[in-house]
């Protein structure tokens, strides 16, 4: 299985591909791609220095441009689209089907990977993408168990890759209104979830408040790990209990689930975490590149020991072994 | 300031013993501020491309409270005279925003050494403020490969490196663990 990593800046892909990433996915410093953060992402000539310092060392780049073009500006993410594929992009990551149409004729020999936030979940989907826009991967929305990912890998005729660590999502993804809600800004449109510019902490008589736009998010006892203050994760007050309603404030660690993964046919697995500085990408990769070292050689799978990186400071395997539904 | 935590999760990241806050809480600021305006000055003529990450935030004033010892910095991001100001305190006005943590936590934000989420995750660090701004800060310099010591040395032109290997030594006998930058992630406290 390939492993894909997050680089939110070039020296953030470095770091990912010295760590032992087989690719690297990352996106242009704008709204085209759903981690568009103050102060990350790439410039033109970054990306293409980038693509030369990874396909240098055997690694390869995927470029995503995976947020939905507005209407009257659709020539911002059309740019992008050309722009990834000149810098040398070993593939675009895409999830609107105009988008999909515009890559696919303007650069029929490129390269195209469903974007998680596409959120096909069923054969039906993906094989309507595979036929209409020729895409070789999709990304599957972390909705999905095992078994329901086995199924789908051996009925579709693309690759699969999954999430398998790093910050997890309301169950509803690409389609989620929540930040949009609470800001005016959302990860579909405008590539931001809860986005900075909207988040505010303050300390509480010892206890630190999240807030978002006008929205108490949580309220965090000393010493109590903290989480990002994004209403999916807001803890709710009924009575006298307190609890989270949508999603616990926790982060997907789908280790020990690898060779189950492998089994059910999947063909990449996918590091969540642009947003996160080198230090996590840094000990994320190793970490996942000797379990997957381990697991090709038919060795015991050494414990990864990143839960101190993880939201909340606590993980979950979420749907992979959903008891739901 | 909000998440200022002393917890079971700090336990990780060094803090500078007591009898050598003390020390620092005697020592005259002036020099401290001339010789940190020194290192600001080496640091960011190595990397000039933090100001193009900082973008619409470059400009702005950052207070940084190491929480470990008694005194305060306010690093004032302007492009043409970029500035840092030493006192015991931060000021209570005229901060875009406050970022608080050890004293070694912070320098491994600076190194990339450490991560800054999960610093906030584990209540180690805290932040207050235009968070937008802390933001980019944070993204501008994890990108730009700053290796603090080694930046600060440089100043020594022929004494550079004795001088760094001394100070390596010095700080990590005081609790603030500056490595490289690198290697460093992979023996940081978090892995």
């Amino acid at each position: 299985m390939e492993l894909i990593c997050p680089a939110g800046t070039p020296a953030a892909l470095r770091v990912a591909v010295d760590a032992g990433a087989d690719a690297v996915y990352c996106g242009f410093n704008d709204e085209t791609n759903a981690r568009n953060f103050p102060g990350l992402n790439f410039s033109r000539a970054e990306m293409r220095e980038s693509i030369a310092y990874a396909h240098t060392h055997g690694a390869q780049v995927l470029v995503a441009v995976n947020t939905f073009p507005r209407a009257g500006a659709v020539a911002l993410w059309e740019r992008a689209v050309d722009d990834a594929v000149a810098a040398g992009a070993d593939a675009l990551i895409v999830a609107d089907i105009g988008l999909l149409a515009y890559a696919a004729a303007a650069h029929p020999g490129q390269r195209l990977h469903l974007s998680v936030q596409a959120a096909a979940a069923n054969p039906d989907a993906i094989r309507f993408y595979r036929e209409a826009f020729g895409i070789r991967r999709v990304v599957l929305p972390r909705v999905l168990a095992v078994h329901e990912i086995a199924a789908i890998a051996r009925s579709v005729p693309c690759e699969t890759e999954v999430f398998v660590f790093g910050g997890l999502c309301v169950m509803e993804e690409g389609r989620c209104s929540l930040s949009s809600y609470a800001t005016g800004r959302s990860p579909n449109m405008h590539g931001v979830c809860s986005p900075a510019s909207h988040v505010g902490y303050r300390d509480e008589g010892g206890r630190m408040v999240s807030r978002l736009g006008n929205f108490t998010i949580n309220r965090f006892d000393p010493g109590e790990p903290a989480a990002y203050p994004t209403l999916c994760k807001g803890r709710f007050r009924a009575g006298d209990s307190s609890f989270y309603l949508f999603e616990d404030p926790v982060s997907l660690d789908a280790a020990a689930l690898l060779p189950a993964l492998r089994d059910a046919g999947v063909t990449a697995l996918k590091i969540e975490g642009r947003q996160r500085g080198r230090a996590y990408i840094e000990a994320v990769v190793r970490a996942f590149r000797r379990t997957l070292d381990a697991l090709d050689a038919g060795q015991p799978t050494p414990p990864g020991g990143l839960q101190a990186l993880t939201e909340g400071q606590t993980s979950t395997e979420g749907a992979y072994r959903k008891g739901w539904r | 300031m909000a998440g200022n935590g002393t917890n079971r999760n700090n336990a990780a990241i060094p803090v500078v013993p007591r009898p050598i806050a003390a020390a620092v809480g005697v020592l005259p600021l002036a020099p401290i501020g001339s010789a940190l305006g020194l290192v600001l000055g080496a640091v960011l003529r190595r990397h000039r491309r933090i100001f193009d990450r900082l973008g619409a935030h470059a400009g702005k004033r950052f207070g940084l409270r190491p929480t470990d010892v008694p005194i305060a910095l306010v690093l004032h991001a302007d492009p043409t005279r970029p500035r840092i100001t030493v006192g015991r305190r931060l000021p209570a006005h005229g901060l875009h925003a406050r970022i608080a943590g050890p004293l070694a936590g912070l320098a491994g934000l600076v190194d990339g050494r450490l991560d800054g989420d999960a610093m906030f995750f584990s209540r180690a660090l805290s932040v207050e403020g235009d968070i937008e701004a802390v933001v980019a800060l944070r993204n501008a310099i994890d990108d730009a490969g700053i290796d603090l010591l080694g930046d600060a040395a440089s100043l020594l032109g022929p004494f550079a490196r004795p001088a760094e290997r001394m100070a390596r030594t010095a700080f990590a006998f005081a609790g603030v663990f500056i490595q490289p930058t690198g290697g460093a992630a992979r023996s940081g406290p978090w892995n």
